[in-house]
């Protein structure tokens, strides 16, 4: 027969302190690894999200990023031309876009931080229909106008709309505000690509990558075709969520790894705190447990019991630590993105299948910290235990 | 010398208690050497920049390159002592996921001006006869097993084509915080061979004379700069470097919240066993005092204890963790320098110690008041 379970929750409660040691341990170890998982995920999505399934970018044959690559105004006429690339009207919905970056002043910090500030087409927004402008107005061609992304705006002082900024020898004006749905584009100043390339006193009418709009996401195998069997071009084409999701790998990567070996290491510790939470418990109760199996309570039954209440104890941990975390969802950071050099802002996102993992991430602590003292709870020889004082 | 003999009979009488005691110490030492080594990692080299450095860039940006008719009038600056260059090559080894930095550099200046930099006499002189040569770093020659006399295809991003470097030599940093996860090779092959950006480079890094002139240095070289169609912007590598981290994000904030919840959570494990075993132990103490033992000593005792576990415990951790950080970056070349130093270790070792007197604090506290009429009449 089982011993009723409700004897393992008065027993914690009777033995608060050691349980609340047992339950912070696993809280504190649930609670980074979540939290280090939703940072990784976080960056992945921000870079993730801002690719379409709809467009391909064109770069420069075995350039790694849009920063090492090159693409003439030539290439753009002709990838305007490939069958496959959407229009609007009679305009093929294709943008050449040249990416530098500036030293912006950080809100925060008051130093110097890299933006990455994108020159793209005035049909920008309708290749890229993620984003659309939140206040103001888009740039008109031909002039120094900057239309900011939100992030950059909140990061960096001095993006307020109507202000004047220097970069890169020239003054431009802030006359918009873009939101991108949290992508990367959030952290992004946008103005005209030739405007850009002028004042960065590049070479006129190269651009560092093509974005295009294509009519469906089916179209791009086609379109990728047609682009790399044409002999006048010598250029890599994906899709934009490969892309940056490609982007996002070495500092996924990089949090992932770091995250999962301090949580490993917490999780030994917390372990350990479970143990001798759970040793400690057998041998205080060493003449209750011999009273049981006295009254016909089975070693196995008592061994179900002891697992159960490490789990319970393990279960509260990882509840305690998801809730602690919980309202880090949705905060906004920023890092250094290496691929680009330019900082990007990026929120935590906790999702429910991320708490799942902590909760379970618990239970396993719990299981290794509980099983030992259990056995060795049902191990202890009736008689001799209840001759003890 | 009793009391030892009597603290450590004590320990020994509830073995595997004491032991996963010592284990959560253990643990908790191992991850605040993890955390100091990925700080240092973040930190970018902040610690580990001279002070006698100063870096110069475009004004625009950093990927704005500088003519290197600079070289010359920057020596002209009074108060520079040194100048050298390099610039950024961004290639790709076999495949993308191995990133490591590589660098064209001035052979004839780098190792003047960089002297945290180690490499063996011949090797350099190997390096400064052979114009595809390169130096690879202690642990990025770890990482892919590259060896003296090596040819190492580089797959160019900026310059496009293959470009095979000679492995000529291996250096190593002078102290365990300098970054050798990087490649150097010779900026003159670089210039030789590329077909744009000819007669530039990427950045300067200036020598001071006097580390104290380096406001008056990095104003005189920005004014000199001036309105022409390169405008630089100079550091001191310091700052440099911390606006490098800084930009990481906020890795210390994380750092320092992990470390305080574990710290704070070994100190409830300690305090708990500590009190548990000052409760068992109630009787015997008395005991202690009724055959005259003083207050004191039996403060000693249980204090002693708490001391013992989180002294055992912490060795035992920080060893580990020296040990581990000595194998290298776990994350395989994502991280520059990963490394544990010794003043750290110490201050680990002072936290265990204060960690350890402050959970014994309590019940060792408890133990001396404890009435021996009350505590005999318990049994």
């Amino acid at each position: 027969m089982a011993i009723p379970l409700i004897y393992n929750v008065r027993s914690v409660r009777q033995r608060w302190t050691s349980s609340v040691v047992a339950v912070l341990g696993i809280a504190g170890t649930v609670g980074v690894f979540v939290a280090m998982l939703a940072m990784a995920r976080g960056f992945r999505a921000t870079l993730v999200s801002s690719g379409s399934p709809n467009n391909a970018i064109v770069r420069r044959a075995g350039a790694d990023s849009e920063m090492t690559s090159a693409v003439s105004l030539d290439s753009m006429h002709v990838i305007e031309t490939v069958p496959g690339v959407a229009r609007k009207g009679a305009v093929p919905l294709v943008s050449g876009e040249v990416v530098v970056i500036a030293a912006f002043p950080m809100a925060s910090t008051g130093t110097d931080a890299n933006a990455q500030v994108r020159g793209v087409s005035p049909r920008a927004l309708d290749v890229r229909d993620n984003v659309r402008i939140a206040a103001g107005r888009f740039f008109r061609p031909g002039l120094a106008e900057l239309v900011v992304g939100r992030n950059a705006q909140n990061s960096y002082a001095g993006l307020g709309l109507g202000s004047t900024i220097r970069f890169g020898g020239g003054a431009w004006t802030v006359v918009g505000v873009l939101d991108a749905g949290g992508s990367a584009f959030d952290s992004e100043v946008w103005c005209d690509a030739n405007v850009l390339n002028q004042v960065y006193k590049r070479p006129a009418n190269i651009f560092q990558s093509v974005t295009a709009r294509l009519e469906s996401p089916a179209a791009f195998a086609a379109f990728k075709d047609a682009l790399t069997a044409d002999p006048r071009l010598s250029v890599q084409v994906d899709r934009e969520t490969e892309y940056y999701e490609k982007q996002s790998r070495q500092l996924s990567t990089l949090i992932r790894v770091l995250g999962f070996l301090i949580a490993v290491v917490m999780g030994v510790g917390a372990v350990f705190g479970a143990l001798n939470t759970m040793y400690s418990a057998v041998s205080e109760r060493s003449r209750e447990i011999a009273t049981m199996r006295a009254l016909g309570f089975s070693s196995l039954g008592v061994t179900m019991s002891f697992v159960f209440e490490a789990l319970l104890i393990a279960l509260v941990g990882g509840i305690v630590g998801c809730l602690a975390v919980l309202p880090m969802n949705g905060y906004t950071t920023g890092t250094m993105n290496w691929q680009t050099f330019s900082h990007l802002a990026f929120a935590f996102s906790i999702t429910p299948d991320l708490l799942l993992q902590g909760v379970a991430f618990a239970l396993v602590m719990g299981l290794i910290g509980g099983v030992p003292p259990a056995i060795r709870a049902a191990r202890r020889p009736v008689a001799v235990a209840l001759r003890e004082l | 010398m009793k009391y030892l003999t009597l603290i450590w009979a004590n320990l020994k009488r509830k073995k595997l208690r004491t032991t996963l005691t010592i284990g959560s110490f253990v643990v908790a030492l191992f991850l605040y050497g993890l955390l100091v080594a990925i700080r240092i990692a973040f930190s970018g080299g902040v610690d580990a920049a001279g002070v006698d450095r100063l870096n110069t860039i475009n004004k625009v940006s950093l990927i704005m390159p500088l003519p290197f008719s600079y070289r010359d009038r920057l020596l002209q600056v009074p108060g520079v002592s040194g100048v050298t260059f390099a610039t950024w090559f961004g290639g790709v080894y076999q495949d993308e996921k191995n990133f490591f930095p590589q660098f064209g550099v001035d052979s004839a200046t780098w190792f003047e001006v960089y002297a945290e930099y180690k490499v063996a006499p011949d090797e350099k002189q190997a390096f400064l006869h052979d114009r595809q040569a390169c130096l690879v770093g202690r642990s990025l020659a770890k990482r892919f097993g590259f060896k003296v006399g090596d040819r190492v295809p580089l797959r160019g991003t900026i310059w496009q084509g293959t470009w095979e470097f000679n492995v000529a030599g291996i250096y190593d940093g002078a102290r365990a915080d300098v970054d050798t996860s990087g490649l150097l090779f010779r900026w003159d092959y670089l210039e030789e061979r590329r077909v744009w950006g000819k007669g530039t480079v990427g950045w300067y890094v200036v020598k001071l004379a006097n580390p104290d002139d380096a406001v008056k240095v990095t104003r005189a070289i920005d004014e000199r700069f001036a309105n022409s169609p390169f405008e630089t912007l100079t550091q001191t590598e310091k700052a440099f470097a911390a606006s490098f981290a800084k930009q990481m994000g906020n890795v210390e904030f994380l750092v320092m919240v992990i470390g305080s919840v574990v710290f704070f959570t070994l100190l409830l494990v300690a305090g708990n066993t500590m009190a548990i075993t000052v409760r068992e132990r109630v009787g015997e103490l008395a005991v202690l005092k009724t055959i005259g033992y003083p207050d004191l000593g039996i403060l000693g005792l249980v204090l002693g204890e708490a001391l013992l576990i989180a002294g055992q415990g912490g060795l035992i951790g920080l060893a580990l963790v020296k040990a581990f950080t000595l194998r290298g970056d776990p994350t395989g070349g994502l991280l520059g320098a990963f490394a544990l130093p010794w003043s750290s270790v110490a201050t680990g070792f002072g936290l265990t110690l204060a960690v350890g007197a402050v959970a014994g604090a309590l019940p060792a506290i408890s133990a001396m008041r404890l009435r021996v009429v009350d505590a005999l009449r318990r049994v």
